[in-house]
């Protein structure tokens, strides 16, 4: 289906343009042309036409079918074979939706905390954001690579300009493990280049991939995926990351960035190499596993806030991989494909979820960081006291992170855990521990940072939220609310690529 | 109907709704009348419900009220089951907490939390409906958490005292424990029935019985037997069995009126609805019925000896609860469901009445609650006193009380039933009618009569409670005596139940009992023939003896059963065992994960070393260059460039 209006090119572009524009306006205000002080405003425009704009892709999108919609091909690169192609199915669309909502919200949250090169700050969160929904929309494998790539450059300079004490350090840590990870998986998409003749990822989904190239490419591919999502062992650069970055930063990456992972399993390695990946898919519910249990005691133990929230997000989307990969097992035992769409539901509804809660969660963090300039524990003690209605919004992110039924966490671990019985039970009585754990190390922490008496004169003297920060976290609270108690029109719109994608991998390509 | 019965759980939440958000506008005034009305509207209409149900005998409601969500081919539902079970309980239900919210106005006044305690006790009245109304398992773990999460914001109300917020941890904690079990028992019922619908599952029961789960080697295990007990484990969270059950008296932390409706009368009560209603599962797995049986039998009697040594007042009645729950369980375990459900129903309003009379003594006491500091409080609060009275008396099992038909028929019921275990339940439950009595006039007698055993200051403002808090106590004391007598011969032997609940005919230990029940008078007449009557009665005696004959003796017994005293008050050591292993040995296993495994092996070896290795390499091409991110950028391109050329020239 040939879109008649390039709206994911407008998706795409016109923060890429607006970001330009805020530098341009900064630029003139400083030369005394324009006057100052207007950049946040037009940031915060763009932003907002960006999600307004993104509407259509939800109401206009046709369910029941697991086609591409809103397609659009122009010719790039002849030489190559590579077409300026983009598209978007039931597993994309939610995701550039999430990221367009996210966006102005990162926006008001920087509008006063940050001081230091405001219109830089609002411009690199823009420019972020077209790069991230070429990402999403992508449907040329160079034309994804280009994106994923230049995507690490905004972040990379936020997290390197605005960040904290160890920013060096992080970014550093941020770029090895993302370059390694890139460096592969461009090898793998020249390689299926090669044998498709073109780079349209859904000529790879086609390729007939003896096993051993499957293995390859799966391999190759994993170490990008698994080092963005991130699972263990190659999650290490995540806290470090959280930690330096500024409160936007933090969003951004754990709601968004994180699911570029995920969203990868999806378009690439299952549909393109599925007998490798069922081949090792018992390596990757491994790491799922691990992931949920390990690090939900790691994230028990931390002392900063914004780690222990680093780690919980790896503990959950950990939920993310281990719905990806136990489809196979399912089938398998249940001869049907039931199950096994349950998993996957599950494992894109926590994405989308995710994305909501970390977020909320990071921006709770900063509305604390910006009165108090401490992420230590300790620091705190008895918020409720001096910010109710803070220590509310706190608290039901808490629950929502804790996957309390009624709010969005719970529905995609619910999806996880009933379709990981149906593979094994032991997968199932593992991932199951988030329901102590997930409650352990999120509770600990509203005990220890919002109850009590007040903890010290810091906290004596907190303002509670103002207009612009309850805002903020209403409109989270109200999305991961609505997600919970009605998640039926979510799932709705991925149900049809689901069932093609377990038609896809249920043949063999052997 | 079905307005109405989206009515009676949606007036609880709206009303929950306005009182909790706009607390500051509706006033403290506002916010009790609101709930009031919200949770009032709710107690009529479940009348007119258990009417049509019970009286004009209406069918089985079953109806979806909308998609939650639809995965592939499972429809996920929200919607309504009411059958005779929902109905009793929702009437319960609404009943107790429209007397808890008016005991609150007396209560909770003065408190600067007034219109968030309304907000939360309304939304857990929506939250327990849509539990008990479910017709599905989505819907019924909804309910499930809603009412845990309105539990723990409860017990940590004060959320000043370090004792509240450490108590709502611990509570959520141990009923996640329980959940994680719960949640498993579903996922095997799903995979096995393909549905969450409770009819399409209950359908099936009989045709899983042949089923097996492979869990550990080739063992094969019965499906039905693997799945009972993980959902039961759910309910040994919520209800509080044994060697979950370590929450419940610390929850005693929150404040009283809570107590009654959360911690006694319903929320805790949650996990016997919820075995009763899956009675058509459990009856096809003999081996859960014992486990249910033993764990029950266990919690009867070992949490009743609890009580003996508690001297805050709270406690007492909260180690009761324990007790009584395993009465509950154990009628469970026997089959005997209706018996379990109607003990449940009559301890609802009893022990709700000893708790709301509980807290009339700590209000009169202003917030003393160490029953060594009362004594003689029968003269300052008469209608407490009375009503205090009545709720002890139907504990124990006075004949005629309500308490006396439900305890009486279960444990006939354990008598006949012959699972493995049945005998060891049977002990428990009957030894456990005199330590009931004990505990019961112990407490009775150390707060009501005796010397009074504190100051001058305390008696000068000693006076009975306000009408918000004796009429709840008075209205709650009328079902305490009547209601066994009225519903014994319906709920129990008349199939009142219906469909709602399955007894094989093999399991069937009410049959038994039915045998020789002719009459509720009838019924009170045999109690004279078993041992149980003369075990409460022996009990009350001793109570007396101990603590007004001869209120020496206790501490001479204390010291001369050091050993035993000592084990008792550590309540068997499970907390020590969950503080000091558990929790610590979490925390010890987090910090190893981190330092050894994080931080040490992954990041100490494999990043920093490969970034070592990398500034290495680097630092040959850094005199040609200038900052040493560009470096990685040159390195990288170049890299490909190689890769490319390789690639597309081999």
């Amino acid at each position: 289906m040939e879109a008649n209006f390039p709206l994911l090119s407008v998706l795409i572009w016109l923060p890429v343009v607006g970001g330009l524009a805020v530098l341009i306006a900064d630029a003139l205000a400083r030369k005394g042309v324009l006057p100052g002080g207007g950049d946040r405003w037009l940031a915060l425009l763009v932003a907002v036409v960006t999600f307004v704009l993104s509407i259509p892709l939800w109401t206009g999108f046709e369910r029941g079918t697991a086609a591409m919609q809103f397609v659009e091909q122009v010719a790039w690169i002849d030489m190559l074979n590579s077409q300026y192609l983009l598209g978007v199915d039931g597993f994309s669309m939610p995701l550039i939706l999430l990221t367009t909502f996210i966006t102005p919200l990162v926006v008001i949250a920087g509008w006063t905390s940050v001081k230091e090169r405001p219109a830089q700050y609002f411009a690199a969160f823009l420019i972020l954001e077209g790069l991230m929904i070429g990402v999403f929309s992508a449907l040329d494998g160079l034309l994804f690579y280009v994106f994923w790539e230049a995507m690490l450059i905004p972040m990379f300079l936020i997290i390197g300009i605005w960040g904290g004490k160890r920013r060096v350090y992080a970014t550093l840590k941020f770029f090895l493990y993302t370059f390694l990870g890139s460096v592969l998986m461009l090898v793998a998409l020249i390689y299926l280049y090669l044998q498709a003749g073109s780079y349209a990822i859904l000529d790879f989904h086609g390729l007939p991939l003896t096993i051993t190239q499957q293995t390859w490419i799966f391999l190759a591919m994993l170490i990008a995926f698994a080092v963005k999502v991130p699972m263990w062992p190659v999650h290490t650069w995540l806290p470090d990351a959280h930690v330096e970055a500024p409160t936007g930063g933090s969003v951004v990456l754990a709601a968004i960035m994180l699911k570029m992972g995920g969203y990868g399993f999806v378009r690439f390695s299952l549909p393109i190499t599925p007998d490798a990946s069922m081949a090792l898919d018992w390596l990757l519910i491994g790491l799922s596993l691990i992931a949920v249990v390990y690090i939900g005691f790691v994230a028990l133990v931390q002392s900063d806030m914004k780690k222990l929230i680093a780690y919980s997000s790896i503990a959950h989307m950990g939920f993310v991989t281990l719905g990806f990969f136990i489809i196979f097992g399912i089938m398998n035992n249940t001869g049907s494909t039931q199950g096994a769409a349950l998993a996957l539901q599950g494992a894109m509804v926590q994405m989308i979820s995710h994305g909501l809660i970390s977020g909320a969660l990071f921006l709770c963090v900063g509305v604390m960081y910006d009165r108090l300039h401490s992420r230590e524990i300790s620091a705190y003690g008895g918020v409720a006291n001096t910010m109710p209605k803070f220590a509310a919004f706190m608290v039901l992110f808490a629950m929502a992170n804790a996957g309390l039924p009624g709010t969005s966490g719970f529905v995609g671990e619910f999806f996880v855990i009933l379709a990981a019985f149906q593979a094994n039970f032991w997968y199932a009585l593992l991932a199951a521990t988030t329901l102590i754990l997930g409650a352990a190390y999120t509770l600990w922490l509203v005990k220890r940072v919002i109850f009590g008496e007040i903890a010290n004169e810091g906290v004596a003297g907190l303002k509670d939220i103002n207009a612009r920060e309850f805002g903020l976290l209403a409109v989270l609270a109200f999305g991961v609310l609505l997600l919970g108690v009605w998640p039926a029109p979510l799932v709705e719109v991925m149900n049809a690529s689901i069932e093609a994608l377990l038609e896809h991998v249920s043949v063999s390509r052997l | 109907m079905e307005t109405v019965y989206l009515l009676i759980v949606l007036a609880p939440l709206v009303a929950a709704a306005i009182a909790g958000l706009a607390g500051k506008v509706v006033g403290r005034t506002g916010a009790h009348t609101v709930t009031i009305l919200g949770v009032g509207l709710a107690f009529v209409l479940s009348l007119i419900v258990a009417w049509d149900v019970f009286i004009t005998g209406a069918d089985v409601f079953n109806g979806t009220v909308y998609t939650w969500a639809v995965a592939g081919d499972l429809a996920m539902e929200i919607g309504f089951l009411i059958d005779p079970l929902s109905a009793m309980m929702m009437v319960v239900v609404t009943f107790v907490s429209l007397m808890v919210h008016v005991y609150t106005i007396g209560y909770m006044h003065g408190d600067p939390g007034y219109q968030r305690f309304f907000s939360y006790i309304s939304l857990f009245t929506f939250a327990m409906l849509m539990l008990v109304m479910s017709n599905n398992f989505l819907q019924l773990f909804f309910g499930w958490e809603a009412v845990g999460l309105v539990s723990y914001l409860l017990i940590g109300f004060w959320y000043k005292r370090p004792t509240a917020i450490f108590a709502n941890l611990k509570a959520f904690l141990v009923n996640r424990v329980g959940d994680f079990g719960f949640i498993l028992g579903i996922s095997a019922v799903l995979m096995y029935t393909g549905s969450l619908d409770y009819y399409t599952v209950f359908g099936q029961a009989e045709g899983m019985q042949s089923e097996t789960i492979n869990i550990w080697g080739d063992a094969q295990w019965s499906l039905l037997t693997v799945a009972c007990i993980l959902l039961f484990i759910g309910a040994m969270g919520k209800s509080a069995q044994v060697p979950l059950h370590v929450w419940l008296p610390d929850s005693m932390e929150g404040p009283t009126p809570i107590s009654a409706l959360i911690h006694a009368a319903t929320m805790v009560t949650a996990g016997i609805f919820m075995v009763a209603r899956m009675s058509p599962l459990f009856e096809y797995s003999t081996a859960a019925l014992s486990f249910v049986l033993v764990i029950g039998a266990t919690t009867a009697f070992f949490m009743g000896l609890l009580g003996l040594v508690q001297n805050d007042i709270k406690r007492v009645v909260a180690y009761s609860t324990l007790s009584q729950l395993g009465y509950m369980t154990v009628a469970l375990g026997a089959s005997a469901y209706a018996a379990g459900v109607f003990h449940l129903m009559t301890h609802a309003f009893f022990k709700a009445l000893l708790f709301l009379a509980a807290g009339s003594v700590i209000i009169g006491m202003h917030h003393v609650q160490d029953m060594r500091r009362m004594g003689g409080l029968r003269r300052y609060m008469p209608i407490t006193y009375w009503t205090c009275l009545i709720g002890s008396l139907a504990l124990i099992g006075f004949p005629g009380m309500s308490g006396y038909f439900s305890k009486d028929a279960l444990i006939e019921a354990v008598h006949a039933a012959e699972l493995p275990g049945a005998g060891y339940a049977y002990w428990c439950v009957l030894l456990g009618v005199f330590v009931t009595a004990l505990y019961t006039f112990r407490m009775f007698f150390m707060v009501f009569h005796g010397p009074e055993r504190f100051d001058d200051e305390t008696r000068s403002h000693l006076h009975e409670s306000p009408w918000v808090v004796t009429v709840p106590l008075v209205l709650l004391a009328i079902p305490s005596v009547v209601i066994g007598w009225l519903t014994i011969g319906p709920l129990l032997f008349g199939g009142a139940f219906g469909d709602a609940i399955f007894v094989l005919p093999e399991n069937d230990t009410l049959a038994t009992v039915a045998g020789y029940f002719t009459s509720p008078a009838g019924f009170v007449a045999h109690g004279f023939m078993t041992p149980a009557l003369y075990l409460a009665g022996a009990g009350v005696l001793v109570a007396w003896f101990l603590y007004i004959r001869r209120p020496e003796l206790p501490e001479r017994i204390q010291d001369r059963l050091e050993p035993v005293h000592r084990v008792l008050v550590a309540k068997y050591y499970f907390d020590d065992v969950n503080e000091k292993v558990l929790a610590a040995g979490s925390r010890f296993l987090g910090g190893a994960l981190w330092r050894g495994g994080d931080q040490g092996i992954i990041d100490g070896v494999l990043v920093n070393g490969s970034a070592r290795a990398m500034g290495h390499i680097a630092g040959i091409v850094r005199r040609a260059q200038t900052g040493f991110l560009h470096h990685y950028a040159f390195v990288m391109i170049i890299g490909l460039a190689l890769l490319l050329g390789w690639l597309l020239l081999r």
